[in-house]
Protein backbone atom coordinates (compact mmCIF):
# COMPACT_ATOMS: atom_id res chain seq x y z
CA UNK A 1 0.00 0.00 0.00
CA UNK A 2 2.50 2.35 1.08
CA UNK A 3 4.51 1.31 -2.34
CA UNK A 4 1.34 2.47 -4.24
CA UNK A 5 1.30 6.13 -2.72
CA UNK A 6 5.05 6.89 -3.21
CA UNK A 7 4.79 5.05 -7.05
CA UNK A 8 1.20 7.58 -7.44
CA UNK A 9 2.97 10.76 -5.74
CA UNK A 10 6.39 9.35 -8.11
CA UNK A 11 4.18 9.82 -11.04
CA UNK A 12 2.38 12.67 -9.62
CA UNK A 13 5.65 14.68 -9.57
CA UNK A 14 7.07 13.31 -13.17
CA UNK A 15 3.99 14.40 -14.57
CA UNK A 16 3.72 17.84 -12.95
CA UNK A 17 6.38 18.82 -15.71
CA UNK A 18 4.33 18.32 -18.19
CA UNK A 19 1.57 20.18 -16.65
CA UNK A 20 4.14 23.14 -15.91
CA UNK A 21 4.78 23.35 -19.83
CA UNK A 22 0.58 23.30 -20.32
CA UNK A 23 0.20 25.60 -17.54
CA UNK A 24 2.82 28.31 -19.79
CA UNK A 25 0.97 27.43 -23.17
CA UNK A 26 -2.60 27.12 -21.93
CA UNK A 27 -3.13 29.31 -18.44
CA UNK A 28 -0.65 32.05 -19.35
CA UNK A 29 -0.27 32.37 -23.20
CA UNK A 30 -3.38 31.31 -24.16
CA UNK A 31 -2.44 28.90 -26.82
CA UNK A 32 -3.56 25.34 -27.10
CA UNK A 33 -0.60 23.43 -28.04
CA UNK A 34 -1.41 19.86 -29.35
CA UNK A 35 2.36 19.67 -30.37
CA UNK A 36 2.35 17.85 -26.43
CA UNK A 37 1.54 15.19 -27.88
CA UNK A 38 4.48 14.35 -29.45
CA UNK A 39 7.15 16.53 -28.12
CA UNK A 40 6.61 14.49 -24.69
CA UNK A 41 7.46 11.14 -26.52
CA UNK A 42 10.45 12.96 -28.18
CA UNK A 43 11.99 13.46 -25.23
CA UNK A 44 11.74 9.70 -24.40
CA UNK A 45 12.77 8.39 -27.65
CA UNK A 46 16.31 10.68 -27.76
CA UNK A 47 16.73 9.70 -23.74
CA UNK A 48 15.81 5.83 -24.64
CA UNK A 49 18.37 6.42 -27.74
CA UNK A 50 20.91 7.88 -26.17
CA UNK A 51 20.73 5.59 -23.16
CA UNK A 52 21.30 2.48 -25.08
CA UNK A 53 24.22 4.07 -26.52
CA UNK A 54 25.65 4.44 -23.14
CA UNK A 55 25.42 8.40 -22.60
CA UNK A 56 25.67 9.49 -19.01
CA UNK A 57 21.89 9.08 -17.86
CA UNK A 58 21.95 12.92 -16.37
CA UNK A 59 23.05 14.20 -19.77
CA UNK A 60 20.06 12.97 -21.79
CA UNK A 61 17.52 14.85 -19.22
CA UNK A 62 19.77 17.97 -20.72
CA UNK A 63 19.16 16.72 -24.51
CA UNK A 64 15.54 15.90 -24.08
CA UNK A 65 15.17 19.41 -23.00
CA UNK A 66 16.79 20.65 -26.25
CA UNK A 67 14.89 18.56 -28.84
CA UNK A 68 11.72 19.78 -26.96
CA UNK A 69 12.57 23.17 -27.12
CA UNK A 70 13.20 22.74 -30.79
CA UNK A 71 9.74 20.83 -31.14
CA UNK A 72 8.17 24.32 -29.50
CA UNK A 73 9.57 26.65 -31.45
CA UNK A 74 8.61 24.07 -34.93
CA UNK A 75 5.26 24.89 -33.40
CA UNK A 76 5.77 28.70 -32.25
CA UNK A 77 7.31 29.24 -36.00
CA UNK A 78 4.47 28.24 -37.75
CA UNK A 79 1.97 29.37 -35.79
CA UNK A 80 3.57 33.20 -35.52
CA UNK A 81 5.81 33.57 -38.87
CA UNK A 82 3.48 31.02 -41.26
CA UNK A 83 0.51 32.54 -39.72
CA UNK A 84 -1.42 28.84 -39.49
CA UNK A 85 -3.84 28.85 -36.92
CA UNK A 86 -2.53 27.95 -33.47
CA UNK A 87 -4.51 24.57 -32.78
CA UNK A 88 -3.03 23.14 -36.28
CA UNK A 89 0.13 24.97 -36.01
CA UNK A 90 0.54 22.13 -33.32
CA UNK A 91 -1.22 19.25 -34.70
CA UNK A 92 1.18 19.48 -37.67
CA UNK A 93 4.12 19.61 -35.38
CA UNK A 94 2.78 16.60 -33.29
CA UNK A 95 1.48 14.72 -36.67
CA UNK A 96 5.13 14.95 -37.83
CA UNK A 97 6.56 14.06 -34.77
CA UNK A 98 5.10 10.75 -34.77
CA UNK A 99 6.99 10.01 -37.85
CA UNK A 100 10.45 11.56 -36.36
CA UNK A 101 9.92 9.48 -33.12
CA UNK A 102 9.77 6.58 -35.55
CA UNK A 103 12.87 7.37 -37.09
CA UNK A 104 14.81 7.91 -33.89
CA UNK A 105 13.58 4.75 -31.45
CA UNK A 106 11.32 2.50 -33.73
CA UNK A 107 8.35 1.71 -31.93
CA UNK A 108 9.44 0.68 -28.94
CA UNK A 109 12.68 0.30 -27.70
CA UNK A 110 13.55 -1.14 -23.95
CA UNK A 111 17.02 -0.13 -22.22
CA UNK A 112 18.53 -2.96 -20.66
CA UNK A 113 18.26 -3.63 -17.05
CA UNK A 114 22.30 -3.74 -17.36
CA UNK A 115 22.21 0.41 -18.40
CA UNK A 116 22.31 3.03 -15.70
CA UNK A 117 19.26 5.37 -15.40
CA UNK A 118 19.26 8.82 -13.39
CA UNK A 119 17.94 6.43 -10.59
CA UNK A 120 20.61 3.83 -10.27
CA UNK A 121 23.50 6.05 -11.71
CA UNK A 122 26.67 6.33 -8.84
CA UNK A 123 26.21 9.86 -7.94
CA UNK A 124 22.68 9.25 -6.93
CA UNK A 125 23.44 6.01 -5.19
CA UNK A 126 26.48 7.79 -3.20
CA UNK A 127 23.59 10.01 -1.93
CA UNK A 128 20.39 7.78 -2.03
CA UNK A 129 21.75 4.41 -1.51
CA UNK A 130 20.54 3.15 1.44
CA UNK A 131 16.90 3.98 -0.45
CA UNK A 132 14.97 1.17 -2.42
CA UNK A 133 14.59 1.97 -5.99
CA UNK A 134 10.85 2.72 -5.96
CA UNK A 135 12.18 5.62 -2.76
CA UNK A 136 15.15 6.53 -5.00
CA UNK A 137 12.32 7.15 -8.01
CA UNK A 138 10.51 9.30 -5.80
CA UNK A 139 13.31 11.56 -4.23
CA UNK A 140 14.73 12.26 -7.28
CA UNK A 141 11.55 12.68 -9.52
CA UNK A 142 10.87 15.30 -6.98
CA UNK A 143 14.10 17.33 -6.61
CA UNK A 144 13.91 17.52 -10.43
CA UNK A 145 10.35 18.72 -10.23
CA UNK A 146 11.27 21.25 -7.37
CA UNK A 147 13.98 22.84 -9.48
CA UNK A 148 12.21 23.17 -12.31
CA UNK A 149 9.37 24.55 -10.32
CA UNK A 150 11.78 27.25 -8.56
CA UNK A 151 13.50 28.13 -11.87
CA UNK A 152 10.07 28.63 -13.67
CA UNK A 153 9.24 30.94 -10.66
CA UNK A 154 12.20 32.39 -10.51
CA UNK A 155 11.62 33.34 -14.45
CA UNK A 156 7.95 34.69 -14.12
CA UNK A 157 9.79 37.39 -11.71
CA UNK A 158 11.82 38.63 -14.53
CA UNK A 159 10.98 41.03 -16.90
CA UNK A 160 11.08 38.65 -19.63
CA UNK A 161 8.30 36.33 -17.99
CA UNK A 162 6.26 39.91 -17.32
CA UNK A 163 6.14 39.97 -20.70
CA UNK A 164 5.36 36.08 -21.45
CA UNK A 165 2.50 36.92 -19.08
CA UNK A 166 1.24 40.11 -21.09
CA UNK A 167 1.29 38.55 -24.14
CA UNK A 168 -1.55 36.35 -22.94
CA UNK A 169 -3.28 38.60 -20.48
CA UNK A 170 -3.43 41.64 -23.31
CA UNK A 171 -1.30 41.20 -26.60
CA UNK A 172 -2.23 44.76 -27.64
CA UNK A 173 -0.39 45.92 -24.92
CA UNK A 174 2.98 44.39 -25.72
CA UNK A 175 2.64 45.82 -28.99
CA UNK A 176 2.31 49.79 -27.53
CA UNK A 177 5.62 48.76 -25.47
CA UNK A 178 7.46 47.97 -28.71
CA UNK A 179 7.55 44.27 -28.09
CA UNK A 180 6.93 41.42 -31.22
CA UNK A 181 4.40 39.24 -29.25
CA UNK A 182 5.33 36.96 -31.99
CA UNK A 183 8.46 36.22 -30.63
CA UNK A 184 7.10 35.68 -26.88
CA UNK A 185 4.94 33.06 -28.14
CA UNK A 186 7.97 31.12 -29.57
CA UNK A 187 9.89 31.89 -26.37
CA UNK A 188 6.75 30.45 -24.44
CA UNK A 189 6.09 27.71 -26.69
CA UNK A 190 9.63 26.37 -26.81
CA UNK A 191 9.96 26.82 -22.70
CA UNK A 192 6.58 24.51 -23.01
CA UNK A 193 7.69 21.64 -24.75
CA UNK A 194 11.08 22.05 -23.22
CA UNK A 195 9.48 20.91 -20.41
CA UNK A 196 7.09 18.72 -21.60
CA UNK A 197 9.99 16.42 -23.29
CA UNK A 198 12.22 16.36 -20.11
CA UNK A 199 8.83 14.53 -18.42
CA UNK A 200 8.88 12.38 -21.51
CA UNK A 201 12.49 11.79 -20.68
CA UNK A 202 12.28 11.29 -16.92
CA UNK A 203 9.29 8.77 -17.47
CA UNK A 204 12.00 7.05 -20.05
CA UNK A 205 14.17 6.17 -17.23
CA UNK A 206 11.55 5.26 -14.97
CA UNK A 207 9.95 2.64 -17.15
CA UNK A 208 12.83 1.59 -18.79
CA UNK A 209 11.39 2.16 -22.40
CA UNK A 210 10.00 4.08 -25.25
CA UNK A 211 7.08 3.36 -27.06
CA UNK A 212 5.95 5.40 -29.99
CA UNK A 213 2.36 5.63 -28.44
CA UNK A 214 3.48 7.19 -25.25
CA UNK A 215 2.85 10.78 -26.23
CA UNK A 216 -1.32 10.03 -26.86
CA UNK A 217 -3.60 11.78 -24.75
CA UNK A 218 -1.04 13.31 -22.51
CA UNK A 219 -2.26 17.16 -23.47
CA UNK A 220 -5.37 15.86 -22.03
CA UNK A 221 -3.59 14.98 -18.73
CA UNK A 222 -1.32 18.39 -18.38
CA UNK A 223 -4.87 20.25 -19.14
CA UNK A 224 -6.64 18.24 -16.40
CA UNK A 225 -3.97 18.85 -13.74
CA UNK A 226 -3.47 22.43 -14.58
CA UNK A 227 -7.70 23.04 -14.26
CA UNK A 228 -7.77 20.99 -11.07
CA UNK A 229 -4.63 22.63 -9.65
CA UNK A 230 -5.69 26.26 -10.25
CA UNK A 231 -9.58 25.52 -9.37
CA UNK A 232 -8.41 23.58 -6.20
CA UNK A 233 -6.43 26.95 -5.42
CA UNK A 234 -8.47 29.79 -7.21
CA UNK A 235 -9.22 31.23 -3.99
CA UNK A 236 -5.92 31.08 -2.37
CA UNK A 237 -3.92 34.05 -4.60
CA UNK A 238 -0.96 33.39 -2.36
CA UNK A 239 -0.32 29.90 -3.97
CA UNK A 240 1.96 30.43 -7.00
CA UNK A 241 0.39 28.78 -10.00
CA UNK A 242 3.00 26.18 -10.20
CA UNK A 243 1.92 24.94 -7.15
CA UNK A 244 -0.98 24.23 -7.56
CA UNK A 245 -0.42 22.36 -10.66
CA UNK A 246 1.88 19.88 -8.87
CA UNK A 247 -0.67 19.11 -6.57
CA UNK A 248 -3.54 18.80 -9.79
CA UNK A 249 -1.40 16.64 -11.20
CA UNK A 250 -0.66 14.52 -7.81
CA UNK A 251 -4.50 14.58 -7.68
CA UNK A 252 -5.14 13.30 -11.35
CA UNK A 253 -2.91 10.34 -11.21
CA UNK A 254 -4.19 9.68 -7.70
CA UNK A 255 -7.84 9.24 -9.01
CA UNK A 256 -6.31 7.20 -12.13
CA UNK A 257 -4.62 5.20 -9.90
CA UNK A 258 -7.40 4.57 -7.71
CA UNK A 259 -9.89 3.90 -10.74
CA UNK A 260 -7.42 1.24 -10.96
CA UNK A 261 -7.14 0.12 -7.58
CA UNK A 262 -10.94 -0.57 -8.03
CA UNK A 263 -10.40 -2.98 -10.73
CA UNK A 264 -10.63 -1.23 -13.72
CA UNK A 265 -9.61 -2.45 -16.88
CA UNK A 266 -6.69 -1.30 -18.79
CA UNK A 267 -7.82 -1.02 -22.05
CA UNK A 268 -10.69 1.80 -20.40
CA UNK A 269 -7.96 3.86 -18.76
CA UNK A 270 -7.66 6.69 -21.83
CA UNK A 271 -12.01 6.67 -21.50
CA UNK A 272 -12.34 7.12 -17.68
CA UNK A 273 -8.96 9.95 -18.17
CA UNK A 274 -10.89 11.24 -20.86
CA UNK A 275 -14.48 11.72 -19.30
CA UNK A 276 -12.80 12.47 -15.90
CA UNK A 277 -11.21 16.01 -17.94
CA UNK A 278 -14.54 16.45 -19.36
CA UNK A 279 -15.75 16.57 -15.72
CA UNK A 280 -13.44 18.99 -14.79
CA UNK A 281 -13.18 20.87 -17.87
CA UNK A 282 -17.36 22.05 -17.39
CA UNK A 283 -16.35 22.53 -13.90
CA UNK A 284 -13.45 24.73 -15.08
CA UNK A 285 -15.66 26.46 -17.73
CA UNK A 286 -18.13 27.83 -15.39
CA UNK A 287 -15.16 29.18 -13.09
CA UNK A 288 -13.75 30.70 -16.01
CA UNK A 289 -17.10 32.19 -17.00
CA UNK A 290 -17.85 34.08 -14.29
CA UNK A 291 -14.08 35.63 -14.28
CA UNK A 292 -13.86 36.73 -17.27
CA UNK A 293 -17.24 38.42 -17.13
CA UNK A 294 -16.38 40.13 -13.66
CA UNK A 295 -12.82 41.57 -15.69
CA UNK A 296 -14.74 42.80 -18.68
CA UNK A 297 -17.32 44.71 -16.29
CA UNK B 1 7.33 66.15 -37.16
CA UNK B 2 4.50 63.15 -38.19
CA UNK B 3 3.73 63.14 -42.19
CA UNK B 4 0.81 61.22 -44.43
CA UNK B 5 1.95 61.72 -47.84
CA UNK B 6 -0.84 61.16 -50.67
CA UNK B 7 -1.83 58.34 -48.62
CA UNK B 8 -4.12 55.92 -50.63
CA UNK B 9 -6.35 53.03 -48.41
CA UNK B 10 -8.59 50.65 -50.20
CA UNK B 11 -10.60 48.04 -48.05
CA UNK B 12 -11.85 44.94 -49.46
CA UNK B 13 -9.89 45.63 -52.81
CA UNK B 14 -11.36 43.73 -55.97
CA UNK B 15 -14.12 42.48 -54.24
CA UNK B 16 -17.62 43.56 -54.57
CA UNK B 17 -17.35 45.43 -51.32
CA UNK B 18 -14.27 47.42 -52.34
CA UNK B 19 -14.42 50.13 -50.45
CA UNK B 20 -11.99 53.78 -51.20
CA UNK B 21 -10.92 55.28 -48.27
CA UNK B 22 -8.41 57.47 -48.93
CA UNK B 23 -7.15 59.19 -52.33
CA UNK B 24 -4.03 60.91 -51.95
CA UNK B 25 -4.63 61.92 -48.15
CA UNK B 26 -2.17 64.46 -46.57
CA UNK B 27 -1.44 65.73 -43.57
CA UNK B 28 0.96 67.01 -41.15
CA UNK B 29 1.18 66.86 -37.61
CA UNK B 30 4.32 69.73 -36.60
CA UNK B 31 6.08 69.06 -33.05
CA UNK B 32 4.07 69.85 -29.98
CA UNK B 33 0.34 69.66 -31.47
CA UNK B 34 -2.38 68.27 -29.85
CA UNK B 35 -4.54 67.74 -32.22
CA UNK B 36 -8.21 67.05 -32.04
CA UNK B 37 -10.06 64.91 -34.85
CA UNK B 38 -13.59 65.10 -35.55
CA UNK B 39 -15.75 64.07 -37.71
CA UNK B 40 -19.11 61.48 -38.39
CA UNK B 41 -18.55 57.76 -38.44
CA UNK B 42 -16.73 55.97 -41.01
CA UNK B 43 -15.10 59.19 -42.17
CA UNK B 44 -11.49 57.36 -41.47
CA UNK B 45 -10.43 58.95 -38.26
CA UNK B 46 -9.51 55.40 -36.76
CA UNK B 47 -8.16 54.18 -40.04
CA UNK B 48 -5.91 57.25 -40.07
CA UNK B 49 -4.65 56.56 -36.74
CA UNK B 50 -4.61 52.87 -37.52
CA UNK B 51 -2.45 53.75 -40.57
CA UNK B 52 -0.19 55.81 -38.51
CA UNK B 53 0.20 52.93 -36.08
CA UNK B 54 0.84 50.23 -38.53
CA UNK B 55 -2.14 48.38 -37.70
CA UNK B 56 -3.45 48.37 -41.56
CA UNK B 57 -1.37 48.31 -44.50
CA UNK B 58 -1.83 51.01 -46.82
CA UNK B 59 -1.98 50.91 -50.57
CA UNK B 60 0.12 53.69 -51.16
CA UNK B 61 1.59 56.66 -50.10
CA UNK B 62 4.58 57.03 -47.29
CA UNK B 63 3.81 57.85 -43.70
CA UNK B 64 6.82 59.72 -42.53
CA UNK B 65 8.64 60.30 -38.93
CA UNK B 66 11.05 63.44 -38.97
CA UNK B 67 11.22 63.05 -42.66
CA UNK B 68 11.86 59.44 -42.47
CA UNK B 69 9.61 57.30 -44.21
CA UNK B 70 8.59 53.95 -41.39
CA UNK B 71 6.49 52.14 -44.12
CA UNK B 72 8.36 49.02 -43.97
CA UNK B 73 8.40 49.32 -39.87
CA UNK B 74 5.99 46.66 -38.04
CA UNK B 75 3.73 48.08 -35.98
CA UNK B 76 5.47 47.31 -32.68
CA UNK B 77 8.63 48.89 -33.89
CA UNK B 78 6.71 51.96 -34.34
CA UNK B 79 5.76 52.29 -30.97
CA UNK B 80 8.68 52.68 -29.71
CA UNK B 81 7.62 55.85 -30.62
CA UNK B 82 4.47 56.23 -30.07
CA UNK B 83 2.20 55.89 -26.77
CA UNK B 84 -1.21 54.93 -27.63
CA UNK B 85 -4.39 54.80 -25.48
CA UNK B 86 -7.37 53.03 -26.51
CA UNK B 87 -11.56 53.12 -26.14
CA UNK B 88 -11.60 50.10 -24.75
CA UNK B 89 -9.98 51.18 -20.92
CA UNK B 90 -9.42 47.01 -20.74
CA UNK B 91 -7.08 47.42 -24.10
CA UNK B 92 -4.50 49.52 -22.16
CA UNK B 93 -3.01 46.97 -19.57
CA UNK B 94 -3.14 43.64 -18.16
CA UNK B 95 -6.72 42.46 -16.21
CA UNK B 96 -4.97 39.73 -14.59
CA UNK B 97 -1.78 41.79 -13.20
CA UNK B 98 -1.18 44.47 -10.27
CA UNK B 99 -1.06 47.96 -10.79
CA UNK B 100 2.55 47.45 -10.07
CA UNK B 101 3.38 44.60 -12.31
CA UNK B 102 1.74 47.07 -15.17
CA UNK B 103 3.20 49.93 -14.07
CA UNK B 104 6.67 48.22 -14.00
CA UNK B 105 5.49 46.77 -17.47
CA UNK B 106 5.28 50.31 -19.41
CA UNK B 107 8.93 51.42 -17.30
CA UNK B 108 10.41 48.98 -19.12
CA UNK B 109 9.25 49.84 -22.55
CA UNK B 110 12.21 50.34 -24.92
CA UNK B 111 14.37 48.62 -22.68
CA UNK B 112 15.20 45.17 -23.23
CA UNK B 113 12.97 42.45 -21.33
CA UNK B 114 15.54 39.78 -20.49
CA UNK B 115 16.16 37.91 -17.47
CA UNK B 116 16.55 40.57 -14.35
CA UNK B 117 13.79 40.88 -11.93
CA UNK B 118 10.78 42.90 -13.64
CA UNK B 119 9.86 44.68 -9.99
CA UNK B 120 12.56 47.31 -8.85
CA UNK B 121 12.05 48.71 -5.33
CA UNK B 122 13.82 51.69 -6.15
CA UNK B 123 11.17 52.53 -8.48
CA UNK B 124 7.74 51.98 -6.33
CA UNK B 125 7.78 56.13 -5.12
CA UNK B 126 8.25 56.86 -9.16
CA UNK B 127 5.02 55.16 -9.54
CA UNK B 128 3.24 56.23 -6.79
CA UNK B 129 4.11 59.52 -7.23
CA UNK B 130 3.01 59.17 -10.54
CA UNK B 131 -0.31 57.59 -9.10
CA UNK B 132 -1.01 60.04 -6.75
CA UNK B 133 -1.14 62.27 -9.53
CA UNK B 134 -4.22 60.52 -11.06
CA UNK B 135 -6.06 61.95 -8.02
CA UNK B 136 -7.51 58.84 -7.56
CA UNK B 137 -6.22 56.86 -4.52
CA UNK B 138 -4.42 54.27 -7.05
CA UNK B 139 -1.26 55.27 -5.19
CA UNK B 140 -2.12 53.17 -2.14
CA UNK B 141 -3.58 50.10 -4.64
CA UNK B 142 -0.51 49.09 -6.08
CA UNK B 143 -1.25 45.44 -5.45
CA UNK B 144 -4.36 45.33 -7.15
CA UNK B 145 -5.09 43.49 -9.86
CA UNK B 146 -6.37 46.04 -12.81
CA UNK B 147 -9.35 43.89 -13.59
CA UNK B 148 -10.65 45.25 -10.11
CA UNK B 149 -10.50 48.22 -10.96
CA UNK B 150 -13.02 50.42 -12.52
CA UNK B 151 -13.31 51.46 -16.59
CA UNK B 152 -12.19 55.18 -15.58
CA UNK B 153 -9.39 54.27 -13.07
CA UNK B 154 -8.12 51.79 -15.95
CA UNK B 155 -7.94 54.09 -18.66
CA UNK B 156 -6.49 56.70 -16.22
CA UNK B 157 -3.64 54.19 -15.65
CA UNK B 158 -3.94 53.37 -19.48
CA UNK B 159 -3.03 57.15 -19.95
CA UNK B 160 0.06 57.22 -17.54
CA UNK B 161 1.38 53.83 -18.80
CA UNK B 162 1.51 54.96 -22.48
CA UNK B 163 3.32 58.30 -21.44
CA UNK B 164 5.50 56.64 -18.52
CA UNK B 165 8.36 56.55 -21.08
CA UNK B 166 9.25 59.06 -23.34
CA UNK B 167 7.50 58.97 -26.68
CA UNK B 168 7.30 60.94 -29.79
CA UNK B 169 3.28 60.97 -30.47
CA UNK B 170 0.37 60.36 -28.22
CA UNK B 171 -2.46 58.86 -29.98
CA UNK B 172 -6.03 58.94 -28.06
CA UNK B 173 -7.92 56.80 -29.86
CA UNK B 174 -12.05 58.01 -28.79
CA UNK B 175 -9.95 57.66 -25.21
CA UNK B 176 -13.49 58.41 -23.32
CA UNK B 177 -15.84 57.54 -25.36
CA UNK B 178 -16.93 54.64 -23.00
CA UNK B 179 -16.97 56.11 -19.94
CA UNK B 180 -19.49 58.23 -17.97
CA UNK B 181 -20.33 61.69 -18.58
CA UNK B 182 -17.92 62.87 -15.37
CA UNK B 183 -15.27 60.06 -15.44
CA UNK B 184 -14.78 61.21 -19.17
CA UNK B 185 -14.11 64.76 -17.76
CA UNK B 186 -11.80 63.65 -15.52
CA UNK B 187 -10.02 61.89 -17.73
CA UNK B 188 -9.73 64.78 -20.57
CA UNK B 189 -8.39 67.08 -17.85
CA UNK B 190 -5.52 64.30 -17.49
CA UNK B 191 -5.27 64.13 -20.85
CA UNK B 192 -4.50 67.77 -20.71
CA UNK B 193 -2.40 68.18 -18.41
CA UNK B 194 -0.01 65.24 -18.79
CA UNK B 195 0.18 66.43 -22.65
CA UNK B 196 0.77 69.92 -21.51
CA UNK B 197 3.63 69.16 -18.76
CA UNK B 198 5.03 66.35 -20.96
CA UNK B 199 4.86 68.53 -23.98
CA UNK B 200 3.63 65.29 -26.01
CA UNK B 201 2.75 65.53 -29.81
CA UNK B 202 -0.83 64.09 -29.54
CA UNK B 203 -3.54 63.08 -32.06
CA UNK B 204 -7.07 62.64 -30.28
CA UNK B 205 -9.19 61.37 -32.10
CA UNK B 206 -13.09 61.89 -30.52
CA UNK B 207 -16.83 62.69 -31.03
CA UNK B 208 -17.14 64.94 -27.96
CA UNK B 209 -17.36 68.34 -29.88
CA UNK B 210 -16.77 70.08 -27.02
CA UNK B 211 -13.29 68.39 -25.71
CA UNK B 212 -12.44 69.18 -29.50
CA UNK B 213 -13.25 73.02 -29.34
CA UNK B 214 -11.89 72.90 -25.72
CA UNK B 215 -8.61 71.28 -25.59
CA UNK B 216 -5.70 71.15 -27.74
CA UNK B 217 -4.04 73.70 -30.22
CA UNK B 218 -5.34 72.27 -33.39
CA UNK B 219 -8.50 70.82 -34.49
CA UNK B 220 -9.78 69.07 -37.71
CA UNK B 221 -12.45 67.68 -39.08
CA UNK B 222 -12.92 64.51 -41.67
CA UNK B 223 -15.38 63.97 -43.94
CA UNK B 224 -15.20 60.45 -46.38
CA UNK B 225 -11.59 60.18 -46.23
CA UNK B 226 -10.58 64.01 -46.46
CA UNK B 227 -9.88 66.98 -43.91
CA UNK B 228 -12.23 69.74 -44.65
CA UNK B 229 -11.40 71.76 -41.76
CA UNK B 230 -8.62 72.49 -39.94
CA UNK B 231 -8.43 75.06 -37.34
CA UNK B 232 -5.29 76.16 -35.51
CA UNK B 233 -3.90 79.28 -33.89
CA UNK B 234 -5.52 81.78 -32.92
CA UNK B 235 -8.10 80.67 -35.64
CA UNK B 236 -8.60 77.75 -32.92
CA UNK B 237 -8.97 79.44 -29.78
CA UNK B 238 -11.95 81.67 -31.35
CA UNK B 239 -13.73 78.13 -33.06
CA UNK B 240 -17.17 78.25 -30.90
CA UNK B 241 -18.40 74.96 -30.39
CA UNK B 242 -21.92 76.29 -31.98
CA UNK B 243 -19.78 76.94 -35.75
CA UNK B 244 -18.18 73.41 -35.46
CA UNK B 245 -21.97 71.73 -35.27
CA UNK B 246 -23.56 73.40 -37.85
CA UNK B 247 -20.71 72.29 -39.94
CA UNK B 248 -20.55 69.17 -38.58
CA UNK B 249 -24.63 68.75 -39.06
CA UNK B 250 -24.03 70.08 -42.72
CA UNK B 251 -21.94 67.19 -43.57
CA UNK B 252 -24.48 64.93 -41.38
CA UNK B 253 -27.12 65.74 -43.56
CA UNK B 254 -25.01 65.51 -47.04
CA UNK B 255 -24.64 62.05 -45.55
CA UNK B 256 -28.42 61.70 -45.28
CA UNK B 257 -28.40 61.29 -41.74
Amino acid sequence: MLDLIISTLTQGFIYAMLSFGIYITYKILDFPDLTVDGSFPLGAAVTAVLLVKGVNPYLTLLAAVAVGAVAGFVTGFIHVRLRVRDLLAGIITMTALFSINLQIAGSNLSVARSVETIFTAAPTMAVLGSLTLIQRKLIVSLIIMIVCKILLDLYFKTKNGFLLKAVGDNNALVTTLAKDMGRMKIIGLSLSNALVALSGSVVCHEQRSFSSMMGTGQMVFGLAAVIIGTTLFKRMSFVKGTTAVIAGSVVYKACIQIAISLGLPANLLKLITAVLFLAILVLGNIEKGSVKKSVRA
Amino acid sequence: MLELKNISKIYNPGSVTEMCLFDDFNFTVNDGDFVSVIGSNGSGKTSMLNIICGSIPINGGEVLINGKCINRKKDFERYANIGRVYQNPAMGSCPNMTILENMSLADNKGKPFGLSFALNKKRFDFYREQLSALGLGLEDKLHVKMGALSGGQRQAVSLLMATLTPIDFLILDEHTAALDPKTAEIIMELTNKIVTEKRLTAIMVTHNLRYAVEYGSRLIMMDKGQIILDKQGEEKKSASIDDILEIFNRISIECGN
